[in-house]
């Protein structure tokens, strides 16, 4: 066990290296930052005393050690357009973020692996059907075009639930919804089709020549073995996920950090945007990991060598 | 005096497929005896595992089984609900299965599995499972059995995932167990192994065995009686020895010359083979099933069903339109070339 771990965790290091790399260079892909925020009225020497300020005149290697060695310690930097240090806001807004994105999971796992299993066990039936249309419609639809038509009929006509802000927990309700739906169509067919493929095989003919009972066979038989691809599925889903936040975060004026990025995107407000991004890719290496724990766990054929 | 284990009248299994309807066994009757070993032998595809599977009441759901009698230990099993009949599975009745590479679950570990059918059926305590485990890993020639506990299916060879499997068919102590072809996916060096591990612990438990297989020379080491099977029907029935001595039916004639005799065969003479495949068991055949194969086919062969016939000695049956004397006179001819 502990060499795949250790060997997990190396992977995860280096992918995030990688992608602080690629964070830090963000700052010159739309040109020489000291120009953009000297603004256009600015003289040759403001430009050049600002490059000095900000230590954009250093070797590029400087800088990024420089960047990242702050970033390691928390230290992001302060934003251009709210005067505060970046970590500061990002820590203020990422536990909305992360409330919104475990809500959705859970919804999202909560509808579609029970449905998946179902479909399964009944392949052609009429909750198949079901599950079916529920997938294909998730897959066809556009979060944010579901997300408003939910505001309009449960918030507008209705009157169910808040259509915007984070008061209290019936505000999460529909990002959630909005939120999870869009992973549930691959988690669903991917549990559905899973199942299928593991209670035909030898094994679960030998449970049940044991005797055991139907849901000792599925569930302790069936489902271990047919939810180990779906972790994996799950984890990067998650990561898709943390991208349609911004979307759904912005629909629903929900103060978390996918509305702060789409907010820092419009002031031009690289540091921040530059630490948005690290702190939702961090999040998803971390998920990654953790999914490769969990089938390491379920799977003794990864765990034992 | 000997106690009847099994008794089956009148078994068959029928499976919709898109050409009709699929007759794979055709009104099978027969018993096994406490102690008693019966091989159903026949080449892949007559039915024989499908018969298996139709005892454990295990078929795929579309096949549908039908049966006049079926009575394990003489309780009924025909009218038994799904609950009724999971009770028995593991308990009364086991299985063991020709795949031991996927048979077992790879995610638990052998003695999560070993264990499992004891406590269903019996509800003892993990430990008292777990000792009647060791116990049995040790009959079945494992060694170090209480560290195997803990390992999982794919740190072990075939051979020893064959052993752990015999001894999960003997946790709950059965009366029958059924060997679905265990040493077909096993290396040719295991298979006697196995073989011999089988027919010894079945004589110690008192146990019934059907052992399913095409191997004759399986059949000749173990079995007490032979059913030969061909195309869903038994076209052969009776002690080892009446079978391999006197072989009746110009099927088990021809099985049998597929054998090489170590001694008898002379190197480099031509083995025996039975020309043709298997006929299609979609829809009623009428007359004799394997009559497209034989050499001595006759319009007799394919007017009426063929009666399993008494042969010479008593218990020996046999489905032909042939005399005894006949198809001796036949076989002789056969050997001789």
């Amino acid at each position: 066990m502990l060499p795949y771990v250790l060997k997990r965790f190396a992977v995860a290091i280096l992918v995030a290296i990688t992608v602080s790399m690629i964070t830090f260079s963000m700052i010159y892909l739309s040109g020489d930052p000291a120009l953009a925020l000297a603004g256009e009225t600015a003289t040759e020497a403001d430009i050049e005393n600002i490059r000095r300020v900000y230590g954009y005149d250093r070797p590029i290697v400087v800088q990024y050690l420089d960047w990242l060695y702050r970033a390691v310690q928390g230290d992001f930097g302060q934003s251009h357009y709210l005067k505060k240090p970046v970590s500061e806001v990002i820590f203020e807004r990422l536990p909305t973020t992360m409330l919104l994105g475990f809500c959705a999971l859970v919804f999202a796992l909560t509808l579609s692996i029970p449905l998946g299993v179902l479909a399964a066990i009944r392949p052609n039936s009429m909750i198949d059907r079901v599950a079916l249309t529920i997938a294909v419609v998730g897959q066809a639809m556009p979060s944010f075009w579901f997300a408003l038509i939910m505001m309009l009929w449960l918030g507008i006509y209705w009157r169910l639930l808040p259509v915007t802000g984070t008061d209290s927990w019936a505000n999460f309700v529909m990002p959630s919804i909005a939120l999870g739906y869009y992973i549930t169509p691959a988690v669903m067919r991917l549990t559905r089709a899973g199942m299928l493929e593991v209670l035909s095989t030898d094994y679960i003919r030998t449970a049940r020549a044991k005797g055991l009972r139907p849901m000792t066979v599925l569930f302790k038989h069936a489902l271990r073995n047919a939810i180990i691809p779906v972790v994996s599925l799950a984890a990067v889903q998650f990561g898709f996920m943390l991208g349609g936040s911004i979307v759904i975060e912005t629909i629903f004026a929900i103060n978390g950090l996918g509305f702060l990025a789409w907010e820092s995107i419009q002031r031009a407000d690289l540091p921040m945007m530059q630490a948005i991004v690290l702190v939702l890719s961090i999040f998803y290496i971390v998920l990654t990991f953790l999914a490769d724990m969990l089938n390491a766990w379920l799977d003794p054929r990864i765990r034992v060598g | 005096m000997t106690e009847r284990i099994l008794e089956v009248e009148g078994l068959s299994v029928d499976i919709p497929v898109p050409a009709g309807m699929l007759h794979p066994v055709q009104d099978l009757s027969f018993h096994v005896d406490r102690g008693e070993t019966l091989a159903i032998v026949g080449e892949s595809g007559c039915g024989k595992s499908l018969t298996s599977l139709a005892l454990m009441d295990l078929l795929p759901s579309r096949a549908t089984r039908r049966a006049s009698k079926l009575a394990l230990d003489g309780q009924d099993l025909t009218g038994l609900s799904e609950r009724q009949m999971s009770d028995l599975r593991g308990n009364r009745m086991s299985m063991i299965f020709q795949e031991p590479m996927t048979s077992l679950n790879p995610a638990y570990t052998i003695g999560d599995q070993l264990i499992e059918a004891l406590r269903r059926h019996r509800g003892v305590t993990v430990g008292e499972a777990r000792d009647r485990a060791v116990w049995l890993l040790e009959k079945v020639g494992i060694t170090a059995a209480r560290e195997r506990l803990r390992q999982y299916p794919h740190q072990l060879s075939g051979g020893l995932r064959q052993r752990v499997m015999i001894a999960m068919a003997l946790m709950c102590g059965p009366d029958l167990i059924i060997a679905d072809e265990p040493t077909t996916a096993l290396d040719v060096t295991i298979q006697a192994q196995i073989l011999h591990l089988l027919a010894d612990l079945q004589r110690e438990f008192r146990t019934g065995l059907i052992l399913i297989t095409h191997d004759l020379g399986v059949v000749a080491r173990v079995a007490d009686r032979v059913a030969v099977m061909y195309a869903g029907q038994f076209v052969e029935e009776g002690t080892a020895l009446q079978i391999f001595q006197a072989p009746t039916h110009p099927y088990t004639q021809g099985l049998l010359n597929c054998i090489p005799v170590p001694g008898k065969t002379a190197r480099g003479a031509h083995l025996g083979t039975i020309p043709g495949i298997v006929p299609s068991l979609v829809g009623r055949m009428p007359g004799c099933h394997f009559a497209e194969r034989c050499r001595y086919v006759t319009d007799a062969c394919r007017a009426d069903a063929i009666a399993l016939r008494d042969a010479t000695e008593p218990g020996h049956r046999y489905r032909c339109v042939l005399s005894p004397e006949e198809t001796a006179a036949h076989n002789q001819m056969e050997t001789a070339q």
